[in-house]
């Protein structure tokens, strides 16, 4: 139970050190000016109003969502390593599982926060042009769940490159596996076509390795006014769930061995 | 001093615990994955790509990247193509001429993209979207952005000659195209044909094997070939059936098989499909292709 | 009971960025820290003081040997319930205040929160911070940040003191309240422990001391002993002294320095001294001083590590980037 507790007091003042970050601020306010902005060029275009907003709504949250992501998840553990203040908590009575969990789970923590501050500013885009909210527009609400499970994958990655690299090459690797994790289907479909055994076994390999980020991506379906599956809702739940064990598990391994010169 | 409750590193156990986790994982990762592969079908997975309906606002935000971005979406396109040919049947390639845009909205230079939509847009189900008017908006762009480009016109003048069947037009883009400069002499010529005869086979044949010759793309190149073959086949057919006519009047009677000709002195033998397959006589007394032919003669539409 | 005991513990590096090779920081360091004193361990610059300490809070892990803590094995974290640990140049999180960098550290302690609270109030006093204990820690100098630093190492009143390099980044003042809470949190029975490179806060503090250099331990024991007991020598400043006094005074195995009017005569053996002024006081010539010499922990240190140890560290360092190349 003190092992829980302070996971919980590291996670904690992880996020207060991340919230009053005057970067995460900016980062912030400009998601919500885009939001808002949103409604300024649905009302230029004809016919597709409510689609830019929801379009372009979902995307601020995913692509500043991504940016804050990589940007705390580097900064927080990657420069804890670089800056030694990980002194001060590890020669404290704390596991260094302890450590990493309680690390991510405040990242995780921040992150929600900011998510649903940009979801409010999203919501009052949509009402502020369609002057009423109804069921049906609680939609988009899924798809900002698998933008938050996304983001929750991107923060392990973070993680798990601060572990064995230094502050710059983790969000460089952390961005690169994001981008690679969008191309995987595509990746897989091209081994496909390949005709070198070794190169399908290697695209087939990398498509199971590699989180599958697209399978998360659902904005332009909730444009549509698509509904996501109750069933396809648990399988990418499960498979972030899964995917972050792994991720914090193999920053543990490391993390365990690791040196603090 | 509290009492302090025994509290080991636990860097062994950890260890284990986390090896464990790790392997249990991407064992059950590998399961969910496929699960997740059977709900979203490959078809949406692209589907996915078009965020962006047009290339002009990717474009501001490939922050100066686009080409490599144009690089991309050209691949996707194949892969999208390339998709439903294996799946074949019912294949709707309604996200072709969006992705295409997109794709030449980011990089206008790319004219191996124009010139595969132009084919693919054009040509019907299920090689193609049977799009021809999408065809010629995405090769009028290309115009637009190469202008000194003679084969642009060659592949416009050929989708209102092979498509649409319109002659004039077709003729007066030949035309305009011999203008530009590096234009071959033929397609001066070839104006002037179209004009004055139309659509005949043996044009058809020249535009499609021009494109053949001329295909970047290995699915361009099949696809000229199979119409080549479609071509070919057609006059052969059109050859054979004079020749069970004149058959006809000199003998008084129908022949039941193309050994009556060759008999006859009219064939030196059993004549073959380009796919290698002999011509048969339908019941109704003219040549056709045999059982187990490759040759498609809807492509002729 | 001993608080710190370690056998022949060692730590290599590799280094090198392609071909890895270990290097040596710390050879065989085999120590014992009795409970409640203050040992001080002492070296150049990459002697191996903080290769050492880390070890001790199980921020590296030793290449060879052991090491118990509060009898204690690494391993056993429990053990950092007792300590505190104050790093070589601290660093804090830059958006959290003093006050909440201590509550946060005295929850990672299991302190309930009225205890944590009292604590942090205390120790912000006692580091001279309650005046910045709002402000975020970005904004303190380095005096300050070094302040919270020794407070975060109290938050848990351990029983065993870790400090590496306490005195860097200090004002003379700061030095000297540095030096009274060493000595206070002695007078509460704790054991301290610290690093320095700088003998004079050694030599004021310290009951025992161990000198490390190039990884290696080159003495350790108590102040007094190392210091050859005493007095090294007597100086004696006398003003405008005959020739032949001089002579005499020499004869006595005295050594003479004249400075302007003052001549300094140094006399090794206490037995001469008495015999050495009565000279002077019958001659009548004025005595300005009469002074007993220690051997400081300088000549000590000297003595042990060598003149040139220094520039043969970089000598190595040198020859290193050369070869790495």
């Amino acid at each position: 139970m003190r092992a829980m507790n302070r996971v919980a007091a590291i996670a904690l003042h992880t996020f207060k050190e991340a919230v009053r970050d005057k970067v995460l601020y900016n980062l912030v306010v400009f998601a919500l000016l885009l939001i808002g902005a949103a409604i300024l060029f649905s009302s230029i275009s004809v016919g597709i109003q409510q689609i830019i907003v929801v379009d372009l709504g979902l995307s601020s949250i995913s692509v500043f969502g991504l940016i804050m992501a990589i940007f705390i998840g580097i900064g927080l553990v990657s420069k804890e390593i670089e800056r030694h203040t990980i002194y001060h908590i590890l020669s404290k009575p704390v596991r260094r599982v302890e450590f990493i969990v309680g690390k991510y789970l405040g990242l995780v923590l921040t992150l929600a926060i900011n998510t649903a501050i940009m979801t409010v500013g999203f919501y009052l885009a949509i009402y502020y042009q369609k002057r009423s909210l109804g069921a049906e527009d609680l939609a988009p609400l899924s798809a900002i769940y698998f933008i938050l499970l996304q983001l929750a994958i991107v923060v392990g990655l973070a993680i798990f490159f601060s572990c064995i690299s230094t502050p710059v090459l983790s969000a460089v690797f952390t961005f690169c596996v994001y981008i690679i994790g969008h191309f995987l289907s595509e990746m897989r479909w091209l081994g496909t076509t390949l005709h070198s055994r070794v190169a399908k076994g290697a695209t087939e390999v990398l498509y199971y390795l590699l989180p599958n980020l697209s399978d998360f991506d659902f904005i332009t379906r909730t444009a549509h006014g698509e509904k996501i599956s109750a069933s396809l809702m648990v399988s990418n739940s499960l498979y972030a769930l899964l995917y972050v064990t792994v991720l914090i598990s193999a920053s543990i391994l490391i993390f365990e061995e690791r040196e603090f010169k | 001093m509290t009492a302090a409750a025994p509290l080991k590193s636990g860097r062994y156990a950890t260890r284990g615990a986390s090896w464990a986790l790790l392997v249990l994982c991407f064992v059950a990762l590998f399961g969910v994955q496929r699960q997740i592969d059977r709900e979203t079908d490959m078809y949406s997975k692209i589907n996915e790509v078009l965020y962006v309906r047009t290339g002009t606002t990717l474009r501001a935000l490939c922050l100066g990247n686009e080409g490599l971005m144009a690089d991309i979406y050209w691949t996707r396109v194949v892969q999208y193509f390339g998709r439903g040919h294996l799946e074949g049947g019912d294949t709707k390639y309604q996200l072709l001429a969006p992705l295409l845009r997109i794709t030449t909205d980011l990089d206008p230079q790319l004219i191996i993209a124009y010139r595969f939509g132009a084919i693919f847009l054009m040509t019907n189900r299920p090689v193609g979207a049977g799009d021809p008017q999408s065809a010629l908006q995405l090769i009028r762009r290309g115009i637009v952005a190469n202008p000194d480009y003679w084969r642009f016109w060659q592949d416009i003048g050929f989708v209102y000659y092979w498509e649409l069947h319109d002659y004039k037009s077709a003729a007066r883009m030949f035309s305009i195209g011999s203008s530009r400069p590096g234009a071959p002499f033929w397609l001066k010529a070839l104006a002037g044909t179209v004009a004055a005869k139309g659509g005949d086979l043996q044009t058809s044949r020249f535009l499609w094997s021009e494109i053949y010759r001329h295909a970047d793309t290995d699915a361009v190149r099949s696809t000229a070939e199979a119409h080549l073959a479609t071509l070919k086949a057609r006059v052969d057919m059109d050859k054979l059936d004079d020749l069970l006519e004149s058959y006809r009047t000199k003998t008084g009677r129908a022949a039941q098989s193309f050994y009556d000709l060759h008999s006859s002195g009219l064939l030196s033998g059993v004549p073959k499909d380009p796919s290698g397959v002999p011509y048969v006589i339908n019941p109704d007394g003219h040549a056709a292709l045999g059982k187990g032919s490759k040759v498609d003669l809807r492509l002729l539409q | 009971m001993l608080a710190i005991e370690t056998i022949n513990l060692t730590k290599d590096y590799s280094v090198g960025f392609w071909r890895k090779r270990p290097k040596r920081v710390l050879d065989g360091l085999s120590i014992e820290v009795k409970a409640g004193e203050i040992f001080g361990l002492l070296g150049p610059n990459g002697a191996g003081k903080s290769t050492t300490l880390k070890i001790f809070l199980r921020l590296i892990f030793p290449t060879l040997g052991t090491a118990r803590i509060l009898g204690k094995e690494l391993d056993d974290i429990s053990a950092h319930e007792q300590i505190g640990f104050l790093p070589e140049n601290p660093y804090f999180y830059d958006n959290l205040t003093a006050e909440e960098f201590l509550n946060y550290a005295g929850e990672l302690f299991g302190l309930p929160v009225a205890e944590r609270q009292r604590r942090t109030a205390r120790l912000l006093q006692q580091v001279g911070l309650e005046g910045a204990r709002n402000v975020q820690v970005r904004k303190f100098s380095k005096g300050m940040v070094q302040r919270l630093g020794i407070g975060q190492a109290l938050i848990n009143d351990p029983e065993l003191v870790f400090l590496d390099e306490p005195m860097s980044g200090l004002d003379p003042l700061g030095r000297r309240e540095v030096r009274d809470l060493i000595l206070s949190l002695k007078e509460k029975g704790k054991t301290v422990f610290f690093s320095t490179h700088i003998l004079s806060d050694a030599e004021m503090l310290c009951d025992r001391v161990a000198i490390l250099n190039r990884g290696r331990m080159q003495g350790c024991g108590e102040l007094k002993e190392m210091l050859a007991l005493g007095i090294a020598s007597t100086e004696i400043v006398v003003v405008s002294p005959q020739q032949n006094l001089l002579d005499e005074l020499k004869a006595c195995g005295g050594a003479c320095v004249r400075t302007g009017e003052r001549v300094r005569v140094a006399i090794p053996k206490e037995s001469e001294v008495s015999t050495a002024l009565n000279k002077i006081l019958q001659a009548g010539v004025e005595v300005v001083s009469v002074n007993p010499v220690k051997m400081s922990l300088e000549d000590y240190f000297m003595e042990q590590v060598g003149k040139d140890s220094v520039k043969r560290h970089e000598e190595e360092l040198i020859a290193q980037t050369k070869g790495g190349r």
